[in-house]
């Protein structure tokens, strides 16, 4: 299937250290499309509950395959590639709506919400002229279908089968996914959506590396969000390609050996209006934040009381899109609903965490662009894959890196 | 039509002058003082506007919260340089008689980052309610910038 692999040299025979290239090389970000994303991965499409009901539908990618994702009379959620099976146009140019049939604007050409081909106008001809040739089979012509998994309101789909979804998060993984998606029907908050200049794989490491957090965002060092020395755990799944940063917040906002690495650390800040740092404690355990990296495409963020999904839109190798869905549990009273919005102002393109992440990428990927054969160093925390009891580490960083050169066979 | 009340236009053409250079003049300590002490500031997306949906990219629920959104631009925040334009136009002044002084017009706000060309950031639709202080001067009561576009280019730093 492939050909010869690109040419490309990794320092060493494990994942310490992780070649710029991967960052920049075009015919790399081909075959990561190829064997990652249009490949057997569940990519995040949706959330249920921005498809309420029979005929909502939305459009997103898989990769870079425009999806419609449409919950259908039945019930069922489908998930079909937005292309006519006639010659090739877009078929559905909203972001979201409603509908009880996809038609395609070129030659009204229309779907069922299934994807199955309806009416081709003109199939038998005007007076006894044109026409479809007899043999035309409508069963063979419709909208391409993905492979679709669903689970807590959540919905994945694959343009090859990726098995049972919960095999394929493992026990791990499950146990942070389901403590957010524990069934109860969710809310919709609104979308937010930021195109980044940035390599789609720098987004997916800046969420696996908790060193950074307590160095960069200043923000919740300075007001007891996270610090280096709060009680925390990096974990992965027995492949390394996903991860969770668990994390207990302290109450103690005094300077500590934990705050005097950061450079910008300010202690006498406080912040007018305090009720940003009203957080409520709504999971069984004692996490105050949990941030999760499900491969190939998804972000599932709890932190305070601001839930979201972030998913990742890979636009070439020097860029990506950020979608972050924002939602609340539909049973939430108006305060928690007030909470919840107080709180997104952490996150998203504005956000007061967030907005570091996406600045840094940006200076992150100008460096890379011009560092041709060199390797960037992950030895953080040590050389090793394995769960670890703090955040001083880039241990996810190296599990991922170890999964992707199996799957990229590189 | 309705004329203008000549002097009410000039006061609120003067407030959104002040408004748009101390966003990018400066001194930007001095921008919330242009809101009122329960203003509500929001920015939020045409999709999100239109579907109705609550969740906005910056939100502040009075001045505070505004200066607090200030602060963390100056003490706390990362970012990469920039300098911000903003250009309003297409300014629709209340009716003489809508005591709630609604004010609507265009925004386009340009950002200039260190190394690159400048750049349109954001375009949209101021929609606002102004009133006056206790020594007279007009104020922003509520402010929401509605971005037309679908994606915020990186990062939304300066407000709009």
């Amino acid at each position: 299937m492939t050909h010869g692999a690109p040419d490309l040299r990794w320092p060493d025979a494990g994942a310490c250290r992780v070649p710029y290239a991967l960052y920049t090389d075009a015919s790399i970000y081909r075959r990561e499309l190829e064997r990652i994303f249009h490949g057997p991965c569940w990519s995040y499409v949706a959330l249920e509950a921005e498809i309420p009901e029979a005929g909502s539908f939305k459009t997103t990618f898989v990769g870079e395959v425009p999806v419609i994702v449409v919950r259908d009379r039945d019930d069922a959620i489908h998930v079909l590639e937005n292309r006519c099976a006639h010659r090739g146009s877009t078929v559905c140019r909203e972001s979201a709506g409603h509908a009880r049939m996809f038609q395609c604007p070129y030659h009204q050409w229309s779907y069922r919400l299934d994807g199955a081909l309806q009416g081709v106008p003109f199939a038998r001809g005007v007076g006894g002229q044109g026409g479809m040739p007899a043999d035309f089979d409508r069963s063979a012509h419709g909208l391409t279908r993905l492979h679709v998994a669903r689970r807590g309101g959540v919905v994945f789909a694959s343009r090859e089968d990726a098995g049972p979804l919960e095999d394929y998060l493992g026990a791990k993984m499950l146990r942070w996914f389901d403590r957010v998606f524990d069934g109860r029907p969710l809310r919709l908050l609104g979308i937010s959506r930021q195109r980044i200049p940035a390599n789609w794989k720098l987004m997916f490491e800046n969420i696996k590396d908790p060193y950074h957090a307590s160095l960069l965002h200043v923000f919740l060092v300075t007001f007891g969000l996270f610090r280096a020395d709060n009680p925390s755990r990096t974990e992965m799944d027995v492949t390394g390609r996903h991860s969770a940063l668990i994390s207990r917040r302290g109450g103690d906002r005094a300077a500590s050996a934990a705050t005097s690495e950061m450079a910008s650390f300010k202690q006498a800040l406080e912040l007018r209006d305090p009720r940003l740092l009203d957080i409520v404690k709504e999971f069984p355990d004692d996490a105050t934040v949990v941030m999760q990296t499900l491969w190939p495409n998804l972000i599932v963020q709890q932190q305070a009381n601001t839930l979201a999904t972030r998913q990742i839109v890979p636009k070439g190798p020097g860029a990506f899109d950020l979608v972050w869905t924002f939602f609340a549990y539909a049973d939430d009273d108006a305060a928690m609903l007030e909470r919840r919005l107080r709180h997104a102002n952490l996150m998203g393109p504005a956000g007061f965490v967030s907005i570091d992440d996406s600045e840094v990428l940006d200076l992150a990927q100008r460096g890379i662009r011009a560092a041709g054969d060199g390797a960037a160093l992950a030895l953080m925390g040590g050389r090793g894959v394995e769960d670890q009891d703090h955040i001083v580490t880039e241990v996810a960083i190296r599990a991922f890196y170890t999964h992707y050169r199996q799957v990229m066979e590189l | 039509m309705p004329a203008w009340d000549e002097k009410l236009r000039a006061e609120i053409e003067e407030l959104y002058a002040r408004y748009a250079e101390l966003l990018d003049e400066g001194p930007l300590e001095a921008w919330p003082g242009l809101f009122a002490s329960d203003a509500r500031y929001r920015i939020a997306t045409r999709e999100n506007v239109q579907r109705g949906l609550p969740l906005a990219l910056l939100s502040c629920d009075g001045r505070a919260a505004i200066e607090d959104r200030i602060h963390a631009i100056a003490n706390t925040s990362f970012t990469v340089p920039r300098r911000t334009r903003h250009l309003v136009s297409g300014l629709r002044a209340p009716e003489p008689a809508d005591a709630s002084l609604r004010v609507e017009a265009n925004f386009a706000v340009y950002e200039s980052l260190h190394q690159d060309p400048s750049q349109l950031h954001s375009v949209g639709r101021y929609r606002d309610r102004l009133v006056r202080d206790a020594e007279g001067r007009l104020r922003f009561h509520e402010k929401l910038c509605i971005v037309d576009g679908a994606l915020v280019p990186n990062s939304l730093v300066i407000p709009l």
